[in-house]
């Protein structure tokens, strides 16, 4: 009687190379994340500067500055009024948007996917083996947070039409009346784009008729989802356009504001 | 105009192997498939390769060419320079049965891991009728060819074995949302989604959706859109005092008994 004998266990090909990919596939993250910490590191200095965030004379006020809540904010700047006398330098002006407009991008699935290829490198690039001996994804805190994206949207969409109503403001001239310079095309620009990353957003595509399974029960609904669909398809460009109209933006505002730059004005 | 092409191949089985090295002829219009057929011809006989269609149609020749994972039939020759050295490798998520061709079996258990098609107990075949808009995004997703380059590729298994039980992989979570999206199907799949198939392991870095030979967009329109469903099961306090309030609760559907 023959006795039978079991296949060997069938393991993965053992290659000890992290990756055997010849492009230069570190170039991606290396350029992320250089330019996710340039623009930190600006929108945290500006932040907690406190000057140079308003130009009265033509009513502009950099976004990073929106709403301006604190009672040591300048005369014209407060749109929502002064909700508290003053707050300590560690506090940002416009504390009460800067948190949603930080937790927007931060749980952001562009932005996820960015900073975890480029910082957390889990994986820095398709099919390069990542440095970590455990992973466990966003099953578990702080990273299961990241489901709470679509409440941040909500509070995204708020503060667009703050920035919007901002952006209304920066068409009046020094008399009050209509009038506008380059400061009013570079916030009103800002703004459009604003707009179209958040509503381009994954949480917006599925609230606006994602989570539906009968489109033709709902054709409004299926119509903006359609709508929104072809914006989602450009989120990623949205998400880097903004981060610069915003850094200009607010450059913008600076340069005015400290009197570097005088705004050119096409009317008024 | 035909050259010499310089090829590293892996050979070996059960994981042990060393990359080999080949001179072959490649003539102009080919693809990897066919240098990888004229070795086996001439000087590897015993190269053992897994294809079919040599269309990009039966996903059977998926392996890593120059390090990233590609159909072999698919590849154009063209797309490297003559001087360059060829790496191919057999996918390495998946056990190596010998050369290039890897044991796949993990996913077909975790196919029948997922609760089939669920049309209501009423329709009866041949009744139900859907518009095109309804079927749409579940059409994309049949598109694919199960390759499985996508289930090679993904960090999650990849790179840690020790997952490979938990996470079903982007394939299956994007045939878990193709039946949630279909307009005729009751069951409600999304708490195994996470709990069961592993939809939150997935950080969305969209390597699947770069290596789909068919381009379809696995995370944008799969996964993510997964994910938000979930969190309106799982995570949304909102939609969860809605339901209490409407009695809409959901009747999860259990993962396939026995899948496991």
């Amino acid at each position: 009687m023959t006795q039978a004998t079991e296949a060997p266990a069938r393991t993965r090909a053992q290659i000890s190379e992290r990756t055997l990919r010849k492009d230069p596939w570190w170039q991606a993250p290396r350029l992320v994340a250089a330019l996710l910490t340039i623009w930190v590191l600006y929108a945290t200095v500006r932040v907690f500067t406190g000057h140079w965030y308003y130009v009265p004379k033509y009513h502009y006020l950099t976004p990073f500055y929106s709403p301006c809540v604190s009672g040591e904010c300048v005369p014209g700047s407060s749109a929502l009024g002064h909700w508290w006398p003053a707050v300590p330098p560690i506090i940002p002006y416009a504390v009460v948007s800067l948190v949603f407009v930080l937790g927007f991008r931060l749980t952001c699935y562009y932005y996820r996917r960015a900073y975890y290829r480029a910082f957390w490198r889990a994986p820095a690039a398709c099919a390069v083996r990542e440095p970590h001996a455990k992973y466990t994804g966003e099953t578990r805190f702080p990273l299961i947070g990241q489901n709470l994206h679509r409440y941040f949207f909500y509070m995204a969409l708020v503060i667009a039409v703050l920035l919007t109503y901002d952006a209304a403001q920066a068409f009046r001239g020094p008399d009050g009346n209509f009038g506008f310079g380059i400061g009013s095309l570079i916030l009103l620009a800002n703004v459009i784009l604003l707009w179209g990353y958040t509503l381009s957003c994954h949480s917006c595509r599925h609230i606006t008729g994602g989570r539906l399974k009968h489109f033709s029960k709902h054709p409004v609904r299926y119509w903006i989802w359609t709508k929104v669909s072809a914006l989602n398809a450009r989120h990623m460009q949205f998400a880097w356009i903004t981060l610069g109209t915003l850094m200009l933006a607010d450059l913008y505002v600076m340069l005015v504001a400290s009197g570097a730059l005088s705004d050119p004005r096409f009317f008024n | 105009m035909g050259y010499k092409a310089a090829l590293k191949i892996w050979r070996g089985d059960a994981g042990a192997g060393q990359l080999a090295d080949y001179d072959v002829e490649v003539n102009e219009g080919e693809v990897v498939l066919d240098v990888l057929h004229r070795l086996q011809a001439t000087q590897a006989t015993d190269l053992a390769i897994r294809w079919n269609c040599k269309a990009g149609k039966c996903g059977s020749c998926s392996m890593e060419i120059n390090g990233r994972p590609r159909l072999a039939c698919m590849t154009r020759m063209s797309v490297f320079s003559p001087e360059e050295t060829l790496t191919i490798t057999p996918m390495r998520t998946f056990p190596v049965i010998r050369d290039l061709v890897t044991d796949v079996s993990f996913n077909y258990a975790k196919a029948r891991e997922i609760p089939s098609f669920t049309p209501p107990p009423e329709v009866k075949p041949g009744e139900f009728r859907m518009r095109q808009e309804d079927v749409n995004r579940s059409q994309e997703f049949r598109k694919c060819i199960e390759c499985f380059l996508c289930q090679n590729t993904c960090h999650v298994i990849r790179d840690h074995a020790e997952n490979e039980g938990a996470f079903a992989g982007p394939r299956f979570l994007m045939r878990v949302a193709e039946l949630e999206m279909h307009p005729a199907d009751i069951a409600d799949r999304r708490e195994i989604a996470q709990d069961d198939f592993g939809l939150g392991y997935c950080n969305i870095t969209k390597c699947c959706t770069e290596v789909c030979p068919e381009h379809i967009k696995i995370t944008d329109n799969a996964l993510i859109p997964m994910k938000e469903r979930v969190v309106g099961r799982k995570y949304d306090p909102l939609v969860w005092l809605g339901s209490r309030i409407t009695r809409r609760g959901a009747k999860d559907t259990p993962a396939v008994p026995g899948g496991r």
